[in-house]
């Protein structure tokens, strides 16, 4: 039996050793990562106004470890992270619940776990969970089956207790994203477009009565987050800065180092959440979209995994994964250009702070496994 | 129906291949279309994204360069001192002294009623404060501080240092503020200084900063340009806190410029403590015109606008029926009375009604048409010329010069003399005063009748004129010079023009008649029976030349007249005010000073002898130490 385990463990399909796995491994993928990284290195080299030891040596040495682990992943037989997917899911939740306990302690708003060196935002882990749960469950439905309703209220159960429960947090931001990428997951799964519409209908309908039952500072949760303006000494300050920072940054940028806005602490939280408004303000247009350039890649790359994948397990976790970046980027990008209210959204890879590296680069590993395990033997669809 | 998580009963092994094939292919191409669907939604929200960049990086990228910079840069001004006030020897009447107070820069805290909040538990804020502080902190731009409290205390200020890292934005600094050492002595011709209210805001961005004073009164106001001095700026690069990076450019302001004026405090002191509520005295210099002393009693503290006048202490003055805000030297308005018997002399002999040599016979009063004019001397003064009707003041003998010489030119010659006109003193609100013609009553509706040109002719009517403006009288009489009253000796050490008695044109009066007026109030002072013996200087002072004046506050009916008005029975407020002008010395004017002291019953009783008075004060003051005019221009540039 633990022969057995390790042979599924170590090898691929076809029965192929690690050196095999290993040269199947997507390098220019991770020459992509490695890019991305090194421009967080940059960034935060100047956020930490030339001082490294600030946050730029942190973010390498935390990439490098993230990378290893990423890789060590990405050797992982795919059926095996099937199997662990729904284990791995029970696991953030546990850790969302455990947050959600001690919430109420403090002020307000507690996400994270302190995992010694690495901080966890459950949140982060949660969606990186959900997006590989949802994989498995879809993987073996038919496309028949795939219209039975029945079948799909598992899954939408699995979706909407983390919504919830990061809404409770209160992280109105991260809850919206886990619902879309949730969303993305069934729409990619095959769900019909009509079940799309009547829950698309079903929350319309149910949006005001649910917002009149709010309590009073719920409600304000929810003003404050749809109209930052409202609060100008808050993020509505900051959304004005970052805009001044990033049009002053013009077509050229300022110059490595020379971004006024962030060295002269105009710009809040410029390590973390405004980190891509620190290149553009200091690399201008030109910095700004090679940047958004290379996370599109990143992405693209994600749909490609999916698009090439024999197994439906891993043209899911292709297009998750991939949305589940995509989200980030758009969501903080769009956020810091001001188009979007929202606040709180990291930028992985580039910003300051391990959670959402850790996890998007678990996420990766996954990513990484499927492509290397793409043509892995899953049993047949169900009906 | 099938339950989703019920096992297949066919298992894997029921399939047939072709039927997995189908399935997976159905499958893989609705996945790749929806794929396709999804990526395409990501592309298109990536493209948004670079428009939004380019809109704000390319479009609207010098809008908010411009915004940038003024974030990066603080343009902070720098208060430069006001300049001093000082007498004519050089002390200081109106100066700057520190003043520890406490700031609020609104960029530095999150919340600034918070902390005003914990700041009012270390030293308490009254509603009215917290209020004007939130009201100034919206007019200001949020880096540019506020002055929440001034004039601490040592051990307040220890307070506010011990808690200073519970106070968010509550800076401690050092200001100067107005301090006027003698106090409500020369309050009225110095003035005072408030906080600039809306109106004033005249673009000098000086006026933005906190504790910085406009002038309000008398020369604060009059020089306050001058003494105020222009802003400094240096340009700073500061952080999002407004704390400083570095200093990029600086730009020295001007200090505000000394001003010199013409009062001797010394003598302005020792005249106030001669006086009473209700009186007003003015010395000027005779031969160029300068204040030396001019004092309004009741008056007020200065140093009380500094902080700010409470309500209290405004109604105190308001209601105070004396108006000690008010000074009655250049805003008292009074009838001159005989004091302007000068005057109608002079018009007569301009006009050629009459020579010096003429003599009118008095026998007490004047009967014209059914009206009788009552002389003061009841019993007649017979027969008289000029100086003697000058000397005794007849008023039989101005009554026929009134109507032979017409009141417009009475009011022609008034005017040469400064009364009536503006002066070109440097007291704001300066009354012009009133002297009446034909023209004037008439355009009232009212006839003018010749009546009223003889009641006029002894300087009763509808005169209206400041104690000034007959002190300047006095001084032009004495002098023959158009001189004007004025106050300024020298700005920022240049001396202004005006110092010297040939910076004043003639009168254009002919010597002869002003030796005559001259000599007849010589007598009024020198002479056996001239009305003002009272006023005569100890020897070694000099002789004074001078002239009574006791005006009506209050018509006396023929009834009254008949039944003996006792004027000592009636009430205060209507008893007559007491005049008197004088220059001195007779033989060469240096000083002249006009008396009015309110309902002081006779210019001779109660006038006369307080001028006299003044007149030896002053000649004491100038002799020990004789600061004549134009000190100034030794060290003028």
């Amino acid at each position: 039996m633990s022969q057995v385990f390790e042979k599924r463990l170590l090898t691929g399909d076809r029965g192929a050793g690690v050196f095999q796995k290993l040269w199947r491994i997507p390098y220019s993928f991770v020459l992509l990562l490695c890019a991305i990284g090194a421009i967080g290195y940059v960034a935060l080299y100047s956020a930490g106004s030339g001082n490294p030891d600030l946050y730029a040596t942190k973010h390498a040495l935390r990439f490098g470890f993230c990378l290893v682990m990423m890789l060590c992943i990405g050797l992982v037989d795919i059926r095996l992270i099937a199997k662990l997917a729904w284990l791995g899911y029970a696991g953030a939740l546990l850790l969302l619940l455990l947050v959600a306990l001690h919430g109420e302690v403090g002020k307000g708003a507690q996400r994270w776990i302190d995992l010694g060196p690495l901080q966890l935002q459950p949140s982060e882990l949660m969606k990186i969970m959900l997006v590989a749960a949802l994989a498995a469950w879809f993987s073996r439905a038919s496309w028949e089956r795939m219209g039975n309703p029945i079948f799909l209220i598992p899954p939408i159960v699995a979706v909407l207790v983390p919504v919830a429960l990061i809404f409770k947090q209160p992280n109105l931001g991260t809850s919206m994203i886990t619902a879309a990428l949730g969303g993305a997951m069934f729409w990619a799964a095959g769900m019909r477009w009509w079940n799309f519409a009547l829950a698309g209908g079903a929350a319309a309908v149910a949006a005001p009565i649910v917002y009149d039952n709010l309590r009073e500072y719920q409600r304000a949760r929810i003003h404050t987050f749809l109209d930052p303006e409202s609060d100008p000494l808050g993020t509505g300050y900051n959304i004005i800065q970052s805009k001044i920072a990033l049009g002053s940054g013009g077509f050229w940028g300022k110059g490595f180092l020379q971004g006024t806005q962030g060295h002269l602490n105009f710009l809040p939280e410029k390590q973390t959440d405004f980190i891509f408004t620190m290149i553009a303000e200091e690399f201008g247009l030109v910095g700004a979209v090679t940047t958004l350039g290379l996370l599109m890649l990143v992405v693209a790359f994600c749909f490609l995994v999916g698009l090439r994948a024999k197994h439906q397990f891993g043209r899911l976790l292709g297009i998750g994964l991939g949305t589940n970046y995509f989200l980030y980027i758009f969501v903080n990008v769009a956020m810091v250009t001001g188009s979007i209210p929202v606040g709180g959204v990291p930028l992985p890879l580039i910003s300051h702070g391990g959670s959402a590296m850790l996890t998007t680069m678990i996420g990766f590993g996954i990513l990484i496994s499927a492509y290397v395990h793409r043509d892995a033997e899953f049993g047949a669809a169900r009906e | 129906m099938r339950l989703p998580w019920k096992k297949s009963e066919r298992g894997i092994g029921g399939f047939s291949m072709r039927g997995v094939k189908r399935e997976e292919e159905q499958r893989r191409s609705v996945f790749t279309r929806r794929a396709l669907v999804l990526g395409g939604i990501q592309l298109g929200a990536f493209g948004f994204l670079g428009y939004r960049l380019h809109k704000l990086q390319v479009e609207e990228g010098a809008r908010f360069a411009t915004l940038a910079e003024e974030n990066r840069l603080s343009a902070r001004l720098l208060s430069p001192p006001r300049g001093r006030i000082l007498d004519r020897n050089g002390q200081v009447v109106a100066g700057n002294r520190l003043n520890w107070r406490v700031l609020l820069v609104a960029e530095q805290t999150q919340d600034i009623a918070a902390s005003l909040e914990t700041f009012s538990r270390i030293v308490p804020l009254t509603e009215n404060e917290r209020a004007r502080v939130e009201r100034e902190l919206r007019r200001r731009r949020r880096f540019v501080p506020t002055i929440v409290r001034e004039f601490l205390t040592w051990e307040e200020m220890a307070r506010i240092e011990v808690n200073s890292p519970d106070l968010p934005g509550i800076l401690i600094d050092v200001g100067t503020t107005r301090l006027y050492p003698e106090g409500e002595h020369l309050a009225h011709m110095v003035g005072y200084v408030a906080p600039p209210a809306e109106r004033d805001m005249d673009g000098d961005p000086l006026l933005q900063l906190p504790g910085v004073r406009v002038g309000r009164s008398g020369i604060e106001q009059y020089h306050d340009l001058a003494l105020r001095g222009r802003a400094g700026a240096v340009q700073l690069e500061v952080n999002a806190v407004g704390r400083v990076i570095r200093e990029l450019d600086r730009r020295e302001g001007v200090a505000g410029q000394d001003i010199e004026i013409s009062i001797d405090a010394e003598l302005q002191k020792t005249l106030r403590g001669k006086i009473e509520e209700g009186t007003s005295v003015v010395v000027l210099d005779a031969r160029n015109g300068e204040v030396l002393a001019m004092a309004s009693q009741p008056s007020f503290d200065p140093n009380i606008f500094n902080s700010g006048v409470s309500g209290a202490q405004w109604r105190q003055w308001t209601a105070n029926r004396a108006t000690p805000l008010i000074n009655k030297a250049t805003n008292g308005l009074y009838a001159p009375g005989s004091t302007f018997k000068m005057v109608v002399a002079l018009a007569a002999l301009e006009a050629r009604v009459t020579t010096p040599g003429e003599r009118i016979s008095c026998p007490g009063h004047l009967d014209f048409g059914d009206t009788r004019f009552h002389c003061w001397n009841r019993s007649g003064h017979g027969g008289q010329d000029m100086r003697t009707a000058i000397k005794l003041s007849c008023d039989v003998y101005f009554y026929e010069m009134a109507r032979r010489v017409g009141i417009n030119r009475i009011a022609a010659m008034g005017r040469r003399f400064g009364m009536g006109v503006d002066l070109d003193v440097e007291l704001p609100g300066t009354r012009r005063g009133l002297m009446p013609t034909r023209e004037w009553r008439e355009a009232q509706g009212r006839p003018w009748n010749i009546g009223d040109t003889i009641v006029h002719g002894i300087g009763q009517g509808f005169y209206q004129l400041t104690p000034l403006s007959l002190a300047t009288m006095t001084a032009r009489l004495a002098t023959g010079r158009a001189l004007q009253p004025h106050l300024t000796r020298s700005i920022g050490g240049r001396a202004v023009r005006g110092g010297r008695a040939e910076d004043w044109p003639m009168l254009g009066i002919p010597d002869r008649d002003l030796r005559l007026i001259r000599e007849s109030m010589w007598a009024v002072v020198n002479e056996a029976g001239g009305t003002a013996a009272s006023a005569r200087l100890p020897a070694g002072y000099g002789q004074i030349a001078g002239k009574t004046g006791t005006t009506q506050v209050r018509r006396v009916s023929r009834e009254q007249r008949e039944r003996g008005y006792n004027v000592n029975a009636v009430p205060r407020e209507w008893r007559p005010h007491a005049l008197f002008v004088a220059y001195a010395p007779y033989d060469n004017p240096q000083y002249a000073v006009s008396v009015v002291v309110e309902h002081g019953m006779s210019g001779s009783g109660a006038a006369a002898p307080l001028a006299k008075d003044i007149m030896v004060d002053t000649f004491n003051r100038f002799r020990v130490a004789p600061s004549g005019p134009r000190m100034a221009e030794g060290r003028g540039g």
